[in-house]
């Protein structure tokens, strides 16, 4: 309940400031559920949750009021649905990442799979997901440049995330490999693979599949 | 981007055939509301009035589907005997020809074609039609949403758009004009934060008392506005020597329709209705949101003023 800071966005928005994804990803199903009239919207992202409101059936005052008495909810990751991720681990910064974070190809490879990831928030296109929770030796810096044109299918590295491009799009994230698996896929329910709270196991499989 | 829906290729009774479509026309409702946690946001309507009134005067629920013009330009042949209405951005329409008026209802028989000329002032036309577009929805929208790539892709001569069936109880509305969209000095209202303090007090005077002009680079993602640059205070946290070097770095946060958003470089954005769902810019006000359908009528080239308003006024 400490250490969660509101600030008004507009007249249409309230944005909750914690201190981390593990705050928000307690906070914000907690939010979703608890129903507050006039609330459209929940938007986890990695240290803010921002609720969109109706301003035409509630106001900001009362959102607030409502989000104050919320209690976050833990999520229990056992109960969360794990999802396998197979990828061929030939992306074209996998050496770079490597020599980053002085654990070699490899070892970035080794990291990458030794443990479940959890999807903290989705963003930047429909059915990309930030997956956290993976090895610390893996954070890394965005590339210095960023590249116009990243595959569909990517499997990349940033700061403390780790996310696969749904779509071929513009992307600065390191991308260490490449996987089949439909990320976005409007013919099912939902159309997102990954979802907040989601747990993700990648697995490397050969080049040669 | 899905194609438009099944049994378009052949005009059948209650279409509307496409035979010019403008710089950009598409399809656009009240959008998705309730997915952005999904990565996906509303979009629709840039001037959600328009829209809405354009629906009542075709006899439509105030969500249905319409079209959404950027600087006119559409010619549509009508199959079957339809009802529409134009509003939003005003400039010359005629039917066969024959002069007609914005902001009321009119037939179009079968056969008719409607034209829509480049508006006088404002950018985007609404045309609704009674029964509604009916292409298929996507995730419970039919609006086009031009970043994610979701909803019907823009709309090209010889598409054919179906007209729903459906008949709704109808009040009748003969004329509903709305707004005038200016095309002078717009002040548009806006309340500063929720990432104000990540500016001098230099910049954030500057934000409301600039004049702003509207660039060539805006779309229904954001408008770029050019003026002076808004300067991040220095960061205190960072040895003096760093924070010049270093720009600090937001978290992704979600965004908002109307969030003025602004890079390291300084220049504000205005993000519209199809903005991205996150974004690790800081916001250094927001528009009101009675505000946001004037920012979405707004041209390049215009000028604009922004006025700090108070959260509850």
């Amino acid at each position: 309940m400490t250490d969660r800071r509101l600030r008004p966005y507009g007249d249409t928005g309230l944005l909750v400031e914690l201190d981390d994804l593990e705050a928000v990803s307690s906070l914000a199903p907690a939010i979703a559920a608890a129903g507050i009239a006039g609330v459209v919207d929940v938007v986890p992202a990695a240290q803010t949750v921002l609720v969109r409101l109706d301003p035409t059936r509630t106001d900001v005052a009362a959102v607030a009021r409502a989000v104050r008495a919320i209690e976050p909810a833990p999520p229990d990751p056992t109960s969360q649905a794990l999802v396998e991720i197979a990828v061929q681990y030939d992306g074209p910064d996998l050496d770079e990442v490597g020599r980053l974070t002085g654990l070699g190809p490899r070892g970035v490879i080794a990291a990458h799979i030794a443990r479940p990831w959890i999807v903290g928030f989705c963003g930047f296109a429909p059915g990309f997901a930030y997956c956290a929770g993976g090895d610390p030796r893996l954070h890394v810096p965005r590339r210095g440049e960023s590249r116009t044109v990243v595959p569909a299918g990517s499997v990349a590295l940033a700061g403390e995330f780790t996310g696969v491009y749904p779509r071929e799009s513009p992307g600065g994230w390191q991308l260490i490999g490449r996987t089949d698996a439909a990320l976005w896929d409007l013919d099912r329910d939902p159309p997102a693979l990954l979802r907040p709270g989601v747990r993700v196991q990648f697995v490397h499989t050969d080049v040669s599949t | 981007m899905t194609t438009l829906a099944e049994g378009l290729v052949q005009p059948r009774a209650g279409s509307l055939e496409v035979l010019a479509s403008g710089p950009l026309a598409t399809v656009q409702d009240l959008g998705r509301p309730g997915q952005a946690h999904l990565g996906v946001g509303t979009s629709g309507a840039c001037d959600r009035a328009a829209l809405r009134r354009a629906n009542r005067l075709a006899g439509n629920p105030e969500g249905a589907a319409g079209v959404e013009l950027t600087f006119g330009g559409l010619a549509v042949r009508a199959h079957g005997r339809l009802v529409v209405a134009l509003t939003g951005a005003a400039g010359p329409v005629d039917v066969d020809g024959s002069p007609t008026a914005m902001d009321t209802a009119f037939p179009l028989w079968d056969g008719a074609i409607l034209r829509v000329g480049v508006p006088h002032s404002g950018a985007r036309t609404y045309l609704a039609v009674h029964g509604g577009i009916a292409v298929a929805p996507v995730l419970g929208s039919r609006s086009t949403d031009l970043l994610a790539g979701l909803g019907p892709r823009p709309l090209k001569p010889s598409d054919v758009l179906p007209v729903g069936t459906r008949s709704y109880d109808w009040t009748p509305v003969d004329v509903a004009p709305g707004p005038a969209a200016s095309g002078a000095d717009v002040r548009v209202r806006i309340i500063l934060g929720p990432h104000d303090d990540w500016f001098t007090p230099g910049a954030v005077r500057r934000l409301v008392t600039s004049t702003w002009t509207v660039t060539n680079d805006s779309n229904r993602v954001g408008l770029r506005l050019a003026g002076p640059q808004l300067d991040r205070s220095v960061d205190d946290e960072l040895p003096s020597e760093l924070s010049s070097e270093l720009p600090r770095e937001l978290p992704s946060a979600g965004l908002l329709p109307g969030a003025i958003q602004v890079p390291p470089s300084g220049r504000p954005t205005m993000l519209l209705v199809d903005h991205p769902v996150t974004g690790g810019y800081p916001v250094i006000a927001v528009v009101r949101d009675r505000d946001l359908d004037l920012a979405g009528q707004l041209r390049p080239g215009q000028r604009i003023h922004l006025r700090a308003a108070a959260p509850t006024s």
